[in-house]
């Protein structure tokens, strides 16, 4: 894993209290910014990203070298204005492109491997507000979030309301279901299954487990995708080959596509960070969360009495966060009274939709962030 | 921008300042009326994404939902006024969606073509196909408005429902009339109730 880029690394000045009841001495936090904070620090917008994301949101990656992972929608004069916004991005406790995870170094100066505590999202926003309150920015203009950015933008909301005025949530949900939690628990298994993961004791060695992340990333991508997408990009063409192999090869494109898929990632992303952040998106349920033992969980419990103004988008061909989960949210969100726009988005790419070109994705989001 | 009548109505007898949700809101034109002159807290609620998407663009708050059944996610009395333009005749269950416009707002507007008007009566007695007129100008296999009412029968199921009616505006001709005569006078009615 190389090293983080230039990023500027915020250190906590507490530890930092978990749900699990530990605490993480010494976190620190790397982020990107991007536009001027204004002078009252009411023009900072937090852009949280998803389970693979990391603080480069509209700066090239220092690995991979390509654009940032959200470049279309923000920078001077896109949907998310730098020129009127200050705009923050970090990396999330628990991953690895500079803020604490895994595979920093613990108290004794061996990397954490699987002694690093579980995270929640609550977690990663936790040490978020810390960030925050490091930059001297005590309410946000807007929090924004995608996918699992989306969790930590809605769990920003329900345990510190105060905190932001705007909340934008893209096809995301506030409870992972069964089969999110299934299709995570193939992802840690290939990782556990492979011999070089040792444990998640592997940083000191020659050996990482790539081939396991590779294969727990090919299976994630795929949800990421739609059965429409995948067949009008690839269909049953074979690639670089006249006929079928009779062999093991990847024959199809689609095969081809996936394991360049795997084999790019395990270039940037370090195989227990994958372990640590997909846990902690199955632990997410933010109406368990705000459950009494009495009545049990019930979401709009988590928005009572907010002030802050809400947009949950989905999109039509999501079915890792299908529209019911959105309009779930959008319940509640009603039945605590909140202000509220939803809309369901029309588009053939799946739940990777929010990342690509969408016109109407870019109105909803300019429209809602600037009013 | 100009807004249509039976709008203009409701605008100008909404208390300034209130909790407004506008059910079919269209492309948000009353909603930003209200917002702007009225200082008003508006709510949408529309069906078609795209419409959504426009309000949205312009900084409305609206929610892309069916009022058959997203309505029942509101709390009673949520809101000072529930309004429902132009759509009452489109409902699955008319009856139903006017019993959940009176539980969450403590007033309601309403306003829908009115088919007895003496237009649409002459196209069906002379004409004896479906009226295809001004107020409701498309065809009966294509058209939306799958309970057509008139302004009688408004007033009594408003009545069978325990709702007073406190005011009603009617309209003809793109302008107001007086009430006497609206069931065949009228294109387009308005009625503010209670309960």
């Amino acid at each position: 894993m190389a090293p983080a880029g230039s990023s500027p690394v915020y250190h906590l000045p507490h530890p930092l209290p978990l749900d699990s009841g530990q605490a993480l001495e010494g976190a620190q936090i790397a982020y990107e910014t991007y536009g001027t904070l204004a002078e009252d620090a009411s023009n900072a917008v937090l852009v949280c990203h998803a389970l693979t994301g990391d603080q480069y949101l509209a700066s090239p990656h220092p690995i991979t070298g390509k654009p940032g992972w959200w470049e279309r929608m923000v920078g001077p004069g896109k949907p998310i204005d730098t020129d009127r916004h200050f705009v923050i991005c970090a990396n999330v406790i628990g991953s690895c492109m500079g803020s604490s995870g895994p595979a920093s170094l613990g108290p004794d100066g061996q990397p954490y491997a699987m002694r690093f505590p579980v995270i929640t999202i609550r977690d990663m926003v936790r040490g978020l507000v810390a960030l925050l309150d490091g930059l001297g920015i005590e309410r946000l203009h807007a929090v924004v979030g995608g996918s699992m950015g989306g969790m930590q933008a809605l769990s920003l909301a329900a345990n510190w309301p105060e905190r932001a005025a705007r909340v934008l949530v893209i096809a995301s949900t506030a409870r992972h279901s069964a089969q999110n939690i299934a299709f995570h628990e193939v992802g840690r298994q290939a990782i556990m299954a492979d011999p070089a993961w040792a444990a998640g004791d592997y940083y000191a060695g020659d050996a990482r487990p790539d081939n396991g992340l590779a294969v727990a990333r090919m299976a994630a991508h795929i949800t990421y995708l739609s059965e429409a997408g995948l067949t009008e990009k690839f269909g049953r063409r074979l690639q670089d080959r006249e006929a079928k192999g009779f062999g093991f090869d990847a024959d199809f494109q689609v095969e081809s596509y996936l394991r360049y898929q795997g084999s790019g990632f395990t270039r940037r992303f370090d195989a227990n960070s994958y372990l640590y952040i997909t846990r902690a998106m199955d632990y997410f349920d933010l109406a368990e969360e705000f459950g009494t033992e009495e009545h049990g969980g019930k979401l709009a419990n988590a928005f009572a009495g907010t002030e802050a103004r809400f947009c949950i988008v989905s999109f039509d061909t999501d079915w890792l966060y299908p529209t019911s989960e959105s309009r779930h949210v959008v319940h509640a969100l009603n039945a605590a009274g909140a202000k509220v726009s939803f809309v369901e988005l029309s588009a053939p790419h799946g739940h990777d939709s929010f990342l690509l070109e969408h016109d109407q994705l870019d109105r909803v989001v300019k429209g809602f962030v600037e009013q | 921008m100009t807004l249509r009548p039976d709008l203009a109505a409701i605008a100008a007898h909404v208390a300034p300042g209130s909790r407004v949700l506008d059910i079919g809101c269209g492309d948000g034109a009353l909603m930003a009326e209200l917002e702007s002159a009225s200082g008003c807290d508006a709510r949408g609620m529309e069906l078609d994404g795209a419409l959504v998407e426009r309000c949205v663009s312009r900084g409305l708050s609206v929610v892309q939902g069916d009022a058959n059944v997203d309505l029942a996610n509101y709390p009673d009395k949520a809101f000072d006024y529930a309004i429902l333009s132009q759509t009452l005749q489109t409902a699955t269950r008319p009856d139903l969606i006017l019993d959940e416009l009176l539980r969450v707002g403590r007033r309601a507007f309403v306003s829908f073509p009115n088919f007895a008007h003496w237009r649409t009566r002459a196209a069906l007695m002379f004409g004896g196909r479906m009226p295809v007129t001004r107020a409701l100008p498309v065809s009966w296999y294509e058209t939306q408005n799958i309970h057509h009412v008139t302004v009688d029968d408004f007033r009594e199921l408003a009545k069978a429902k325990g709702a007073v009616i406190e005011q009603a505006w009617f309209f003809a001709n793109e302008s107001g009339i007086g009430a006497s005569g609206a069931n065949w006078r009228a294109e387009f009615a308005v009625f503010e109730l209670s309960r």
